[in-house]
């Protein structure tokens, strides 16, 4: 079966940089997949580029089996692939409702829209009790779970995630990862979520790539991934008893 | 007795003459509801002004211009080809709104991204352009526009207003009343703000930001059609009558540059004031009291009445 989304050899600079050295994946449809990496390994380029924002300057992304390298951001979401971006950007001045409107902003279906409306609302009940107020004034969580709504709202096939845990609490970051299963499940949405929180990403999605320095080193279901050795101690910081009786600074990683 | 002593007493005499407040109820609320029709063409240039500002970060210095080749462009309707008074507004509207589109799609497209003082330089070009070509296309004479509305003043208690002005008044209050709905509640409208706001997430929405900007273009220069229309039956038609946005710019700063309500009550308090101070005080201070309150207004709050104070993200 043909994937939904698929990067075939994509290479793009960040600025004078390049930050992508060719990196292939894919995302079947349904499925959350998670992009792990430190700073800088390019996590955030890749989501860019899918959503128009960056041109690649070789490969392909293959999107429902159509090509759709340097397709403005724009065309991004009428083909249906909607942001979550890093650090919320939600419309300060605008209240919950406007925000959530916005992420309707194309959509033909206007009937539907306040219905959708209210199942995001169950998904984040605080934010009902916010829905007249600006979104200037949200507290950080609220304001990731009013951006999270607003991409939901466009009814996108492929939901890309920035960094959602991103400066909030632990018990936030928790309650925002249950809710993205929960979209996944509920909604059927497809999710590629970007991530630091290694843990969490891994638990929640069913298949993971692993980034460095702008090159996929290691992909495998997430299953296997916690089970791998390297990703257990640089990613999930699980300090074993070295099994080469190495201090832990002297150890290499394998797929280097 | 020596001739100093003289002319100082009489100096005296007239300074206090001068300041001396008069307590005259029906001059005041004469001056007032003249300055409130004059407050209501700045806030309307004004409001262009912020406009333009809160979408772009341009600060468009043709804003007055735009408003004189709009009353032009009615003026040649009404004179020229003899279309109605109420049809001509609508066609002053179309024709300011694609010269709008026009001027974002030529030329401020290719500037975007450019430094502030490129930016500011060429609308203080394009306002000495648009000025030069009114000149050559209607010469450079005065012109009278038919008012559209005539007949006495009307008595209002022992104040008399003049119809010209009450239309003013009663135009800009329907103007902004719409611009309200607009911005509130189309769906258009909340677009533009979010584009204001944040032009990356406007992006995400699959908002269409270029076609956003060319709107707001559009719509200030619809708005200084109207502030055109609205002006030049009381005060004059003629190619520099544009400057009049010099004191419409104390007006935005006043309010807040970039707030609308803000442009509003810019407008009408510089209006008022500056006709009170020409009623009151001495007829010269008129064309220096709007710089004179503005200067008092930013002391206080140098944000402006309705600004905010820029937050850093944290």
């Amino acid at each position: 079966m043909e994937p939904l989304l698929r990067l075939k050899n994509i290479e793009c600079y960040y600025g004078p940089v390049l930050a992508i050295k060719g990196v292939s994946l894919m995302v079947n449809k349904g499925d959350i997949v998670a992009i792990l990496g430190a700073n800088g390994a390019g996590k955030t380029t890749i989501l860019r580029t899918i959503s128009g924002f960056i041109e690649p300057e070789k490969g392909e992304i293959l999107f429902e089996g159509k090509n759709i390298a340097g397709l403005n951001p724009q065309q991004a979401v009428r083909r249906g692939i909607c942001h979550v971006p890093e650090g919320r950007e939600v419309f300060d001045e605008l209240t919950v409702a406007e925000n959530l409107r916005m992420g309707a902003y194309l959509r033909k279906d206007r009937r539907n829209v306040s219905s959708d409306v209210k199942r995001v609302l169950e998904y984040f009940p605080a934010l009902r009790q916010r829905y007249r107020q600006r979104a200037g004034w949200l507290s950080g969580g609220e304001q990731q779970m009013l951006a999270i709504g607003r991409a939901i709202l466009s009814k996108p096939r492929l939901l890309t995630m920035d960094e959602p845990s991103l400066g909030l609490s632990p018990i936030l970051v928790k309650e925002i990862f249950q809710i993205i299963r929960r979209i996944n499940k509920e909604e059927g949405r497809t999710i590629l979520l970007v991530e630091q929180n290694a843990r969490l990403s891994l638990q929640t999605a069913s298949y993971g790539y692993i980034l460095e320095v702008g090159r996929v080193v290691l992909d495998n279901t997430t299953g296997e991934l916690m089970e791998n050795e390297d990703v257990k101690e640089f990613y999930l910081g699980i300090q074993q008893e070295s099994i080469r009786g190495k201090k832990r600074w002297k150890r290499k990683k394998v797929w280097r | 007795m020596d001739t100093n002593y003289i002319r100082r007493r009489y100096l005296i005499a007239w300074i206090s003459d001068a300041i001396k407040p008069r307590r005259d109820i029906v001059m005041f609320w004469q001056l007032f509801t003249s300055g409130m029709a004059l407050g209501c063409v700045y806030a309307l240039i004004a409001l262009g002004f912020v406009l333009i500002y809160k979408a772009t970060e341009v600060i468009n210095f043709a804003q007055g211009e735009f408003m004189m080749v709009g009353a032009f462009v009615a003026f040649s309707l009404i004179h020229f080809a003899h279309v109605p008074f109420w049809i001509t507004v609508v066609l002053t509207l179309l024709i300011m709104a694609a010269f709008g589109v026009l001027l974002d799609r030529l030329v401020m497209r290719f500037l975007v991204g450019e430094p502030a003082f490129s930016l500011v330089m060429f609308t203080i070009g394009l306002a000495l352009f648009l000025r030069s070509v009114a000149g050559m296309i209607w010469s450079t004479d005065t012109f009278a526009f038919p008012s559209p509305v005539s007949g006495e003043a009307i008595q209002l208690g022992s104040v008399a207003i003049a119809p010209g002005d009450m239309l003013v008044v009663g135009a800009t209050a329907l103007l902004v009343l719409l611009l309200y709905l607009f911005f509130r509640f189309t769906n258009l409208g909340i677009a533009l703000q979010a584009t204001s706001q944040n032009q990356f997430a406007a992006y995400l929405m699959g908002i269409n930001v270029e076609g956003m900007f060319s709107v707001v273009w559009a719509l200030s220069a619809m708005v200084a059609a109207v502030a055109g229309i609205l002006l030049a039956p009381t005060l004059f038609l003629h190619k520099d009558m544009g400057f009049i946005g010099l004191k419409a710019f104390p007006a935005a700063v006043l309010g807040g540059f970039g707030s609308i309500p803000g442009a509003i009550v810019g407008g009408l308090i510089i209006g008022i004031s500056e006709n009170l101070a020409g009623g009151f005080l001495l007829p010269w201070v008129k064309d220096i009291f709007a710089y004179l309150v503005l200067i008092a207004v930013l002391i206080v709050r140098p944000e402006g009445l309705f600004g905010i104070h820029e937050k850093k993200k944290v």
